[in-house]
C-alpha cells in the first residue's frame, strides 16, 4: 500500500490502473502505419475548426472525452485532469479546461510531458490522493509551426533531421485498483527525469539535443529498480526519430561493455510514420505523438498481451525560440513510465 | 551572445557531439543544387515569357521589366494562396526562394498565416517577419552602394 520509493527520482506502484485509453489524430498521422489503431482520424488538419490552436484544443477534448466514453465514465467522476501541450501558456489544456470544469494540473515539459503526467497521476493515486485521473497530452502540425518555426505556406527546405510536429492527442483514464485482476493495466513505476544538457544547438536536429535525457532516464531507471532493458519487451522513447534511437544505443554501448539495447529500443515517432513513403524525415515529434501512440497502439497491445511489459520514455527539448536566438543551447528531459500487463 | 549563457562542455559532451555529427544524415547536396538550378531555371524562363510578351506588344526591354516583375510576383503570390509554392521551394530550395516569385511567396505566407489574430497586430504587425530583413539589409546595402558611388562618380 502506497508510493515504494526508490529513489529521488523513482517511484513504484501497485495500484494504479489504466482503465482506458484513446487516441485521435489528424490525417497525415491516420495514412501512417498505426492507422487502425487510432480511435478517431480527422480528415483535414482544421476538422473545420476556425484555426489550428482551436483544432488542437478539440484534439484533446475528443481525445479526454472518449477515453472517459470507452468505460462508460463520465466528467464529473474525474477527480483531476493532468497534462500539457507545447504552445505558449498551455493554451490547448487550459482552454480545454475551461469546457470540463474538473481540477487541473497543467504541465509544460514540451513533448515529455505525457510520461510525465502519466508519472504524476500515478504517484498521486497510490499516494491516496485523487481515485481517478484524465492524462492526456496533444499537438498541432500548424500551430507548433507556427510557433516555432515559419508560416505555414512559405515555402523552405527542411533538414533530414528535422521532425515533424503530429497533429495527435491521447488521453489516459487512470484509477484506484484495489487488487489487480487478469487482463488489467498498470502503471507500475516511474521515474522522473533530471535536464540534460550537452550542447546541442541546433532546433532543427532534435534528436541529438534529446538523446542524451532519454539515455539518462532509462539507466536511471534501470539502476534504481535493479532491472535489466530485457526486463522490458520494448522500451518506447517519445520522438527521438531515427537518428536518436541509434544515439541512444550507441551511448549504451559506450557506457558499457555488453551493453545492447538495439532490440529492445523503439520509438514512437519512429513508429508514428512510415518514414520512407510520408516525407517526415528524422520522425513524428511533440507532445501528441507520445500521447497517441501509446494510447492507441501500445496500451492495445498490452491489452491484447502482444506486449507484456513496456518503459515508454516521452521525451521533450525545452527551448523556446527566444533562447535559440540567444545562442543557448537546448536543455532537455525524458520522463519514463513503466507499463505492465496483469496475468 | 554574452559569455553568460556559454555552457562549458566536457570532454564526454565533446565526443558525444562528433560522434552525433559523424551519424547524423547529410543533405543531398549536390542533388539539391542541381533542382535548385533546374527550378530557379523555370522560374527564370517563365519570367523571360512574360517579358517578351510585354515587348511584343510594343514596349522595350527596359519597359517591360516593371510590368514583368508584377505579374511575376503576382503568380508567386497565386501559387502561393493555392498552397501550392512552398512544394516549389521543397524541392527547387533557393531556386525557388530566390526569384521575386519568392519573395512573394514571403510575403504572402505571413499575410495568410497572421490573419486569425487581426488584421492590425496580425497580418500589420507580422508581415514582414520573414521579408524583414532581407529588406533592412537590402535598403542598408543600397544605401552604403549609392553612397560610394556618388562618392566615386559624383552622380547621386
Amino acid at each position: 500500500m502506497g508510493v515504494h520509493r526508490r529513489s529521488a527520482a523513482s517511484y513504484t506502484f501497485d495500484h494504479v490502473g489504466i482503465r482506458s485509453a484513446a487516441a485521435v489524430v489528424g490525417p497525415k498521422e491516420g495514412h501512417g502505419p498505426l492507422a487502425s489503431y487510432f480511435d478517431r482520424i480527422w480528415t483535414s488538419e482544421l476538422n473545420n475548426h476556425v484555426s489550428s490552436e482551436v483544432a488542437e484544443r478539440a484534439l484533446l477534448t475528443e481525445a479526454q472525452s472518449l477515453a472517459l466514453d470507452k468505460v462508460g465514465e463520465n466528467w464529473a467522476h474525474v477527480d483531476w485532469v493532468v497534462g500539457g501541450d507545447l504552445l505558449d501558456q498551455l493554451i490547448a489544456t487550459d482552454f480545454a479546461a475551461r469546457e470540463h470544469q474538473r481540477p487541473l494540473i497543467g504541465m509544460f515539459a514540451a513533448c515529455a510531458v505525457f510520461a510525465e503526467s502519466l508519472g504524476l497521476g500515478a504517484l498521486a493515486i497510490e499516494g491516496g490522493g485523487p481515485k481517478m485521473v484524465l492524462a492526456g497530452a496533444c499537438s498541432h502540425h500548424l500551430s507548433a509551426e507556427r510557433q516555432f518555426r515559419y508560416p505555414i505556406e512559405l515555402g523552405y527546405q527542411r533538414t533530414p533531421t528535422a521532425g515533424w510536429t503530429s497533429t495527435a492527442a491521447g488521453a489516459c483514464l487512470l484509477s484506484y485498483l484495489d487488487a489487480m485482476n487478469s487482463g488489467d493495466v498498470a502503471i507500475e513505476a516511474a521515474t522522473f527525469g533530471r535536464v540534460v544538457d550537452w550542447g546541442s544547438k541546433n532546433p532543427n536536429d532534435m534528436s541529438t539535443a534529446m538523446a542524451p535525457a532519454a539515455f539518462d532516464t532509462i539507466k536511471q531507471h534501470l539502476d534504481d529498480l535493479g532491472r535489466d532493458i530485457t526486463y522490458y519487451d520494448q522500451v518506447y522513447t517519445g520522438d527521438l526519430g531515427v537518428l536518436g534511437v541509434k544515439l541512444v544505443d550507441a551511448l549504451a554501448q559506450k557506457e558499457k561493455e555488453g551493453f545492447n539495447w538495439s532490440e529492445r529500443l523503439n520509438d514512437c515517432g519512429r513508429s508514428l510514420y512510415d518514414i520512407d513513403k510520408q516525407d517526415v524525415h528524422n520522425g513524428g515529434s511533440g507532445p501528441g505523438c507520445s500521447a497517441s501512440v501509446f494510447s492507441g497502439f501500445l496500451y492495445r497491445q498490452l491489452q491484447t498481451q502482444q506486449f507484456q511489459r513496456i518503459l515508454l520514455v516521452s521525451t521533450g527539448a525545452l527551448f523556446s525560440p527566444t533562447s535559440y536566438q540567444q545562442g543557448e543551447s537546448i536543455p532537455c528531459i525524458a520522463h519514463a513510465v513503466a507499463i505492465v500487463r496483469h496475468n | 551572445m554574452g559569455k553568460e549563457g556559454a555552457r562549458q562542455l566536457t570532454q564526454e559532451m565533446q565526443d558525444y557531439q562528433t560522434m552525433a555529427n559523424q551519424m547524423r544524415p547529410k543533405k543531398p547536396l549536390l542533388k539539391n543544387a542541381v533542382t535548385a538550378f533546374f527550378v530557379g531555371g523555370i522560374i527564370c524562363e517563365v519570367g523571360q515569357g512574360v517579358q517578351w510578351f510585354f515587348m511584343q506588344h510594343g514596349m522595350t526591354a527596359k519597359e517591360a521589366t516593371s510590368p514583368t516583375t508584377v505579374v511575376m510576383i503576382g503568380v508567386g503570390a497565386l501559387l502561393t494562396g493555392l498552397g501550392w509554392y512552398d512544394r516549389v521551394v521543397k524541392r527547387g530550395g533557393m531556386g525557388g526562394s530566390l526569384p521575386i516569385t519568392g519573395f512573394s511567396n514571403a510575403m504572402v505566407a505571413p499575410a495568410m498565416e497572421y490573419r486569425p489574430e487581426g488584421l492590425i497586430l496580425g497580418v500589420g504587425a507580422k508581415l514582414f517577419t520573414v521579408a524583414g530583413p532581407v529588406l533592412t539589409y537590402g535598403l542598408a546595402a543600397a544605401f552604403v552602394v549609392g553612397l560610394v558611388r556618388y562618392l566615386i562618380t559624383g552622380v547621386a
